[in-house]
């Protein structure tokens, strides 16, 4: 494959649009500088069945049983999916449906610690995980339950899986973290470096890549350093311009490669694959010590009373992680989970922590949506869209109901960054129309896909 | 019952800008040239300007009261058509027409078609061309400014054009072939003209104002500019030369391109959305400006004509020119690289 990108000078490519969201680096500092604290374990955790991108899994406990931390209680035979497992030692209290940050119910085991924190027999560390077969590996990272931790969830164990006649010759691990407020990724990549580096090289090895490369935002100078200092000639460590939403997928393979994702296309199509921090630190941890995924770190920040860098157990309920940071300030006015760029405002705290959470902020009540006002075809949507669409003729379409037209203007290339609304002086709600748009247009593209396979005519 | 938070979608953050705060930063930059003609021109352009903004305003909240539409005057943007019309009226412009021609610009070329953000045509210059039609000696006759009454003295003698009301440096380029103004003369604007449109250096700070403020892009004002620039030299071969009025320069400096380029043919509504198209819609207001200019005798001035027509293609540069989205490529076909 031609590839002739100049990795060893350090630079880097501008994706196209983008922007610099106000305050990111002064939100980030609320948190940057405090190290994990580990919050406790609730009497009562609800983990949901499916936490992840693909088949939900199937329940292999009921009431009554008893669980042992980390033992396996939902498994599917599916590809893409992921196992989930007790993130506590205690009591199956009910299966039941429960609701989900993102407002869906999905049947959910719910278990009563025991408060023993023990370690289901079965699992056991590894010394031996150099020598293994790639296969092996995979299949580990899967029985694991890791999936992509900074928002996804798509099964690592199938973004780890090269496809037939593919292969993979550069692997980035996603240090980029351009959301405001989080600060996960910053922490992570400065207390636990070693096993960020080993899980790279682990995955750097199952998916045969040439090159590892770190993509670190330049806000970060003291996360570059400390990886830097680790990876010594193991891998490359990028500094990037800080811009959102550099951490995208596609973003970021731009910027670092020089390479762009084919429409409708996955990263492997042009010899790329993704990590994010997280979920490469969980690697090396499950590889190594044969432990599935049932903690992560979430930045708790905004207006709660002590903005904290967390590790929380897989199924906390939220709730209980904002009164550990000394509950909410009176001028809250909503709260978010994940980022305020694509993070999802939550009605309710009573839900639990899942795998994908990075996140979890109090904002003021200027985060509500502005009322709308009608489009002054100004293009500042359209000059900063990272994947070059025209959201404001989206939405125009959208909001006639025109799905074809919708789906003719590339609609199903949106990745629902927000920046389009972000950016829109008359303050419309177009990333919310994209998402809209992308669900009504989907059977009208499929079918014009359909007629003329081969074609990708312009609209 | 916990309590339950408002879930508005994602982002949850929102840039400062406003429509209201952009229209705030059009007006801001119409500052220097306002200011000028109102130095210039004397009390009767203060009463040109005064008398646009407030019927303007005025027919924008009457028609949104009348329609039972929202009524967005707070948006800001009925004031800087109002200014905009000003701009391009004559100082001499009675009150009456001024009111009427706001009355055009906001009602029936704006609010008929949907309100802000739905119109085909610039307000200002639909509204302009309606009184140009209408009263055609009234928006021709301008007036003596300050200053530059030796200048005229000439020019009235050499074109026996009366000295109280006169013509502009374009209308005299049609029957003088040799410019009665100077170069400095023309950029610093003591010369008749359109009430806006006379001071170059107060129309360019503004127009860097808006640059650098982001409010508009160069691709419009640049490819407008050097595209008259550049037919006029390749057509009379001389850029200044002792002032010849058919000159590349004197063609630049005259007549209301500077203001056309920078505020009018900028409108966000009736201007193509991609720098692509940006550029062939300055582009093709320099050639229809110049086709105007140069073969038609009897009309000196065509920025009005040629950013109309070019409001007309807006539609379709849109539609022919979208953006290369991210990633168009034939599927494994490598992008980029060096």
């Amino acid at each position: 494959m031609a590839f002739a990108y100049p990795f060893g000078n350090r630079r880097s490519r501008k994706f196209p649009g983008g922007v610099h969201p106000h305050g990111c680096e002064s939100s980030k500092s609320l948190t940057s500088g405090k190290a994990f604290e580990a919050a406790p374990i609730p009497d009562r955790l609800i983990i949901p069945l499916s936490q992840h991108i693909g088949a939900p899994c199937v329940c292999l406990v009921k009431a009554g049983d008893t669980v042992n931390l980390g033992q396996m209680i939902g498994e599917t035979s599916a590809f893409v999916s992921a196992p989930v497992h007790a993130s506590a030692s205690g009591r199956v209290l009910s299966v039941a449906p429960c609701m989900l940050p993102n407002g869906v119910s999905v049947p959910s085991v719910i278990i009563d610690n025991d408060y023993e924190d023990r370690w289901d027999p079965s699992i056991a560390p590894d010394p031996d995980v150099a020598q293994r077969e790639p296969q092996v590996l995979i299949a580990r990272v899967r029985a694991a339950g890791i999936v992509g931790m900074g928002g996804a969830a798509f099964p690592t164990a199938v973004k780890l899986t090269v496809p037939q006649g593919k292969s993979i010759d550069t692997l980035i691990i996603n240090g980029v973290e351009c959301e405001p407020y989080l600060t996960v990724d910053h922490r992570l990549m400065l207390e636990r470096t070693g096993d960020l580096i080993d899980g790279a090289k682990l995955a750097q090895r199952i998916v045969n890549a040439k090159r590892l490369v770190f993509g670190i935002e330049a806000n970060k100078p003291d996360a570059i350093a400390a990886v830097r200092k680790a990876a010594g000639d193991k891998a490359e460590v990028v500094e990037l311009p800080v811009r959102y939403p550099q951490g995208g997928e596609k973003q970021l393979i731009y910027a670092l490669t020089g390479r762009s994702v084919p429409l409708g296309g996955l990263p492997s199509a042009i010899g790329a694959a993704v990590l994010n921090i997280s979920t490469t630190i969980e690697i090396s941890h499950a590889l190594r010590t044969g432990r599935p995924l049932i903690e992560r770190g979430i930045t708790v920040s905004g207006l709660v009373r002590e903005p904290k860098n967390l590790t929380a157990r897989i199924g906390t309920p939220l709730v209980d992680l904002i009164e550990y940071c000394g509950g909410l300030r009176e001028e809250t006015g909503k709260i978010i989970l994940g980022g305020p760029m694509m993070g999802i405002a939550l009605n309710r705290l009573e839900v639990p922590l899942t795998k994908n959470s990075s996140g979890l902020l109090a904002v003021g009540g200027e985060s509500i949506a502005p009322d709308e006002t009608p489009c002054i075809r100004c293009g500042r949507c359209t000059r900063s869209c990272p994947m070059r669409l025209q959201p404001a003729i989206i939405d125009a379409y959208a909001r006639k109901r025109m799905w074809e037209e919708v789906g003719a203007n590339g609609v199903l290339n949106c990745i629902e960054c927000g920046v389009c609304t972000y950016v829109c002086p008359a303050k419309r709600q177009l990333t919310q129309m994209c998402r809209v748009g992308k669900k009504m247009a989907a059977p009208f593209v499929k079918r014009a896909q359909g007629a003329e396979p081969t074609s990708k005519k312009k609209a | 019952m916990a309590k339950r938070w408002n879930a508005s979608s994602s982002p949850h953050w929102r840039d400062a800008s406003s429509t209201a705060s952009l229209m705030r930063d059009v007006c801001v930059a119409l500052i220097p040239a306002l200011g000028f003609s109102v130095w210039y021109f004397g009390r009767q352009a203060l009463t040109v300007i005064i008398v646009c903004v407030l019927s303007s305003v005025a027919a924008e909240y009457l028609y949104q009261r009348h329609a039972k539409k929202p009524v967005r005057v707070n948006d800001w943007s009925a004031v800087v058509t109002g200014l905009l019309l000003a701009m391009n009226l004559p100082p001499t412009a009675p009150w009456w027409m001024c009111a009427i021609g706001s009355a055009i610009a906001i009602i029936l070329i704006k609010q008929i078609f949907g309100g802000i953000g739905q119109n085909f045509l610039n307000p200002a210059l639909g509204a302009r061309t309606i009184l140009m039609i209408s009263w055609a000696t009234l928006m021709t006759a301008t007036v003596v400014g300050r200053g530059s009454g030796e200048a005229l003295d000439a020019v009235s003698q050499a074109t026996s054009v009366d000295a109280l009301t006169q013509a502009t440096p374009l209308a005299l380029s049609l029957v003088n072939s040799r410019s009665p103004y100077t170069a400095s003369q023309l950029f610093l604007g003591t010369v008749p003209g359109m009430l806006g449109e006379t001071s170059k250096l107060a129309l360019l700070i503004g127009g860097a104002y808006l640059l650098v403020r982001r409010v508009i892009t160069w691709h419009i004002p640049v490819t407008f500019i050097l595209t008259v620039f550049v037919l006029f030299l390749i057509q009379t071969g001389t850029v200044w030369e002792d002032g010849s009025s058919q000159s590349a320069l004197y063609q630049t400096l005259s007549g209301g391109l500077i203001l056309s380029a920078f505020f009018m043919a900028t409108d966000y509504v009736t201007s193509p959305i991609t720098p692509l198209g940006k550029a062939i819609m300055g582009v093709g207001c320099g050639l229809i400006l110049w086709v105007i200019r140069a073969f038609n005798p009897s009309y000196p001035e065509g920025c009005s004509f040629a950013i109309l027509f070019m409001n007309l293609l807006t539609p379709l540069i849109n539609r022919a020119f979208r953006p290369i989205w991210f990633g168009e490529t034939k599927a494994g076909e490598v992008k980029g690289g060096a």
